[in-house]
């Protein structure tokens, strides 16, 4: 099972309308994707709790419909 | 007590009684992922002493550990008793320095000379 970038950006968008996402597809066959998601929400919250964040807006698709996503997040530098 | 309580339980007492445990694909000396084995790598190469749990042979545990952080995928790696991440976290930890940082403030020996500039 595949999953379309937009598709992954689009849900991440819903749960952080403020994210600035970057989404790379790793291998070209819509199953291997890098993101990097820069959200405000994630202000104040370790590396686990924004990745866990990430997941919750993926809604269960993570290691699933989604087998690889590396993610890197961060909270917006002021 | 239901099957899914009984394997909370038995991670919750794995992860208590050894220091760093990694819940993998396959196991150390032999991974059967790439993520697994990036981090079973990253140890490797810290000569960090480990508990490697194979969660290909057992489904429950398997789903299990996924219940119990909160985590959609396999690896996952536990520093006394709190769970620290999965691959993409660990990599960015170790290549920030970070890792060996925790390793530290944990009292968990490894090989300082192998740490990176």
């Amino acid at each position: 099972m595949a999953m379309d970038a937009g598709e992954i950006e689009h849900l991440i968008k819903a749960k952080f309308p403020d994210a600035s996402i970057e989404i790379r597809d790793l291998a070209g066959d819509g199953d291997h994707y890098a993101a990097h998601v820069v959200a405000s929400a994630f202000k104040g919250k370790t590396r686990v709790q924004q990745h866990q964040m990430v997941y919750e807006a993926l809604g269960g698709r993570m290691g699933d419909a989604l087998h690889a996503l590396a993610l890197t997040t961060a909270a917006p530098k002021d | 007590m239901s099957p899914q309580q009984d394997v909370q339980d038995w991670i919750r007492k794995t992860i208590a009684q050894n220091d760093v445990v990694l819940f993998m694909k396959g196991t150390g000396q032999m991974p059967q992922c790439g993520f697994s084995s990036q981090v079973a790598q990253i140890l490797g190469h810290l000569g960090v002493d480990y508990k490697d749990i194979n969660v290909l042979d057992d489904m429950s545990i398997r789903d299990g550990v996924k219940a119990f952080a909160n985590w959609p995928t396999i690896p996952q790696l536990y520093v006394k008793g709190e769970f620290v991440g999965g691959c993409d976290i660990i990599r960015e930890m170790f290549q920030a320095g970070e890792l060996s940082q925790l390793f530290d403030e944990k009292g968990i020996s490894y090989d300082k000379s192998k740490l990176t500039a």
